[in-house]
């Protein structure tokens, strides 16, 4: 790679290393164009699929591919095809918007996601030169519908596992592929499937399977608890016919696109749980003001106050830091020559470089979604649980997302896993940071904070990496190669660095914003932080302790406990007030606001 | 055709409006094309489309409109012109944009001209109609239909409800009510293009205009919010009692018969 790549930021380092605000992309850095962008797929999403919504629900996919055809229409489809195969080439940002704003649709947003994303990137970044020039062109517009198809009946996570074989025929001509492959979003309506198989059942490889290829078809539509407005069906491999020019990559690669597409997958997922968890805001607040009990709009009790306001600052630290991840993308892929660019390999080394970022994204914001739709429809009360309100499909609908691109838990377990790798490749020097930390925790005096804006969360994040550090160390240290069975471990760091990335990304967000436009104009992003950072320092607070306790006994752990009692010494922020003042705001504009 | 649209940026009153200090609180207000323009953009668009030509959208404002001169780029017009007056004016009128408009338009050739019929912050709905008194030429407002055949013009326009269509000739100014057509989305590739086309900004200075010249002629006194709406009461029991009681609580309470 150029010299150009040694200035970039590397993947997972937030814990090692401090950046400063204007090294991290923010929301507020979105150009005119991209604010644009967004808008005009708000108001598509609003105007034009909402209201088709019931119908998708109940399964009338013809809908679906008329509105992907409008969406393409207005360049929605194209964002990540290079301009020369009839796409857009926007940078990661715009895409991500998006991938942000069509998930106000529910299911819809999830057949757009699997079109553009899973269903196209592999072609986009992985397919050869014929491949791209037949396929991405009506795959930009939507006059042909992509789909990924990795998951079968006994491999999930285990994706490796799969059972589906491909053979190369007699003449030399196509591969025969054999098997079956679950769950496949968009199977009703695609005409393109990127399927993996392995060759001679051993070579695990990706191939780009049309639905009219001889020998290619799919089950029945499923029925699903949520996401019921996309299609969902087993594709079936009957002694399939694919030509030998649709292999896609090269052979026994298959894995390099498949964890590659995943990675990717995931950050847009953590995009588009956060505008799921914006819409289901957007619609419980104005309920709490119509809604009277006792006389009184639901909204005026502190409790629909405090619920409010922990929605809100959940999602401020879902959007600061899914977007400070896009950002680390945009930074990385942009910098890409052509050449690398047509090479394939240093784009899925780009997006393996922030394979951490990628599942802390992932997980983290489809819990906040989850955590957004559960209180929005208790905010409901009876009438969340009936259909007729928005909320209720929304319910619904975030639960799979917790599910599919890999398990919140093997996103977890990812973290851990891969910072223990990128250790000892040498990628990140965090035995080093570890054993530093090691000595300076011997002599560790408790911090005080000063007075001005965001000192004590400063502290709180600065202390939050050490405390990662020393249960990550701790674990490596005491379990050494059998530390992957310490599989609850490996959770609760995970949550600890989440919550670590997440509550960096909003103070370094605040401090750009107060820096930019003062303390007046930045005084609820101020309070969501303020919020966010307390109550996330008290989980990752609780998270250390269960793994020390669980890695040590005797007097280590009672030094140790010690040593975290000290890092996590603090007058804490009351966030019940912080709370009130911030759903003020909120009550008023009737939507997430900043 | 030389086609000009005359747009103004508006807070969007979809959203809360709160004022303060006599004026509204631009402070987290959501700025917008003002929708009857958007309809006079479609309808440039449109027109443009079919006779060839080119569309200028212009507006009267201040630097901040810049977005939505850019949004209307992304529709498709051509080009656009801001003429900032920021710097130049603390307070303005119907009469101080129509004069700046007409001073801009003059020796341009325009064939047609097409505003909103209103625009939903101030709504008096005059900026077109003087605009094509300065300029001495031809107008229809609140259109519905326009067809154009050479240079006769065939105009639909909304009286209360009903259709009056009317024939005219160019050059031309109309303004656009509701249902002249479908305003498009800025495509993302529209998005993309716009930002390379032509923004050029204007002061008074460049249109040989003196404060004096464009001074408002009206000054607003006061700004303030409807009053809240009072709970409504339901009548109940016989018809004929919930009359005599309507007719009592009109007489004695309202007191309006």
């Amino acid at each position: 790679m150029s010299n150009q790549t040694e200035n970039l930021i590397k993947g997972g380092s937030f814990l090692i290393e401090d950046v400063n605000y204007d090294q991290v992309f923010t929301p507020e850095d979105f150009s005119d164009e991209q604010v644009m962008i967004a808008k005009t797929t708000e108001d598509y999403v609003v105007n034009e699929v909402l209201p088709e919504v019931p119908y998708l629900e109940k399964h009338e996919f013809d809908r679906s591919v008329k509105l992907l055809k409008s969406a393409g229409e207005l360049g929605l489809l194209g964002a990540d095809v290079p301009e020369e195969y009839g796409g857009l080439a926007l940078d990661k940002v715009s895409s991500a918007l998006i991938a942000e704003k069509m998930a106000i649709a529910g299911g819809f947003g999830i057949t757009h996601g699997a079109h553009v994303g899973i269903g196209s990137l592999p072609i986009v970044l992985f397919g050869n030169e014929d491949q791209k020039q037949k396929y991405l062109p009506e795959l930009a517009t939507g006059e042909k519908i992509a789909a990924y198809a990795l998951t079968e009946p006994s491999s999930g996570s285990d994706a490796l596992g799969a059972k589906t074989v491909a053979k190369l025929n007699s003449a030399g001509t196509h591969y025969v592929l054999n098997g079956e492959k679950q769950w496949i979003t968009n199977a009703g309506f695609a005409d393109v499937f990127v399927v993996y198989a392995k060759i001679d059942g051993d070579k695990f490889s990706a191939f780009i399977v049309e639905r009219e290829f001889p020998g290619v078809s799919t089950g029945a539509e499923e029925d699903k608890m949520g996401i019921k407005s996309s299609s969902t069906r087993t594709l079936i491999l009957q002694d399939a016919q694919v030509p030998v020019e649709n292999l896609l990559g090269e052979i026994g690669r298959g894995h390099i696109i498949a964890f590659n597409i995943l990675n990717i997958g995931r950050y847009k997922l953590g995009v588009g749980a956060l505008g799921g968890a914006k819409r289901a805001l957007e619609v419980t607040i104005p309920y709490t003001n119509q809604r009277q009990q006792f006389k009184t709009p639901l909204s005026s009790f502190n409790l629909t106050k405090e619920k409010i306001a922990t929605m809100a600052s959940k999602l401020y630290a879902a959007e600061s830091s899914i977007y400070r991840t896009v950002g680390l993308f945009e930074e990385r892929m942009s910098k890409l020559t052509e050449e690398e660019v047509n090479g394939g390999k240093a784009v899925a080394a780009s997006i393996a470089e922030y394979a951490i970022e990628c599942s802390l994204g992932k997980f983290f914001n489809t819990e906040v979604l989850d955590y957004v739709v559960d209180e929005g429809v208790q905010l409901h009360g009876g009438y969340g649980f009936m259909e007729e309100y928005e909320i209720a499909r929304a319910y619904r609908d975030s639960r799979i997302n917790r599910i599919f691109e890999g398990t919140n838990e093997i996103n977890r377990l990812l973290v851990l896993g891969t910072y223990l790798k990128k250790a000892l490749k040498g990628d990140l020097p965090l035995f080093q940071k570890v054993m530093a930390l090691q000595e300076e925790l011997m002599m560790l005096m408790p911090e005080e904070p000063g007075d001005e804006p965001l000192a004590q969360e400063k502290m709180l994040v600065n202390n939050g990496k050490k405390i990662a550090l020393l249960a990550a160390g701790l674990a490596a240290q005491k379990f050494g190669k059998e530390v992957e069975k310490e599989q609850e471990i490996f959770v609760n760091i995970a949550d600890i660095v989440a919550n670590v990335y997440a509550m960096e990304s909003v103070v370094l967000r605040t401090e750009k914003a107060i820096a930019k436009n003062g303390l007046e104009k930045s005084n609820q992003k101020l309070l969501y932080t303020q919020i966010f950072c307390q109550e996330a320092f008290n989980k990752i607070e609780a998270d250390a302790k269960e793994t020390l306790v669980a890695a040590e006994d005797g007097d280590m752990l009672r030094m140790m406990i010690s040593t975290l009692r000290k890092l996590t010494r603090h007058t804490p922020t009351n966030v019940i007030a912080k709370k009130r003042e911030a759903s003020v705001k909120l009550i008023d504009a009737e939507k997430y606001v900043l | 055709m030389n086609i000009f649209v005359l747009m103004k940026r508006t807070f969007d009153t979809e959203e809360k409006i709160s004022i303060s200090g006599g004026k509204i609180n631009e402070d987290g207000a959501e700025f917008i094309i003002n929708p009857y323009d958007e309809y006079a953009i479609e309808e440039a668009i449109q027109v443009r489309d079919a006779q060839g030509g080119e569309v200028t959208v212009i507006t009267v404002g201040s630097e901040e409109a810049e977005k939505q001169l850019r949004t209307a780029l992304a529709m498709g017009a051509d080009k656009a012109v801001l003429i900032n007056t920021e710097d130049d004016l603390e307070y303005s009128d119907q009469f101080t944009t129509a004069k700046i408009l007409a001073e801009y338009l003059k020796d341009k050739d325009a064939d047609l001209i097409i505003g909103g019929n209103v625009a939903i912050d101030g709504g008096s709905g005059q900026v077109g109609p003087r605009v094509a008194e300065l300029l001495n030429i031809p107008y229809v407002t609140t259109i519905t239909n326009l067809e154009i055949n050479g240079s006769t013009v065939t105009v639909v326009r909304d009286v209360e409800g009903d259709s009056e269509v009317i024939e005219t000739s160019l050059p031309l100014l109309v303004t656009a009510q509701q249902g002249l057509n479908e305003p498009r989305y800025p495509s993302l590739p529209g998005i993309m293009k716009a930002k390379k086309k032509p923004l050029d900004e204007l002061e008074l200075d460049d249109l040989d205009l003196e404060e004096d010249d464009v001074e408002a002629k009206t000054k607003t006194i006061e700004i303030y919010l409807p009053a809240q709406k009072q709970a409504g009461k339901v009548l109940e029991g016989e018809l004929a009692d919930q009359v005599k009681e309507l007719v009592s609580l009109l007489h004695n309470e309202a007191k309006v018969v």
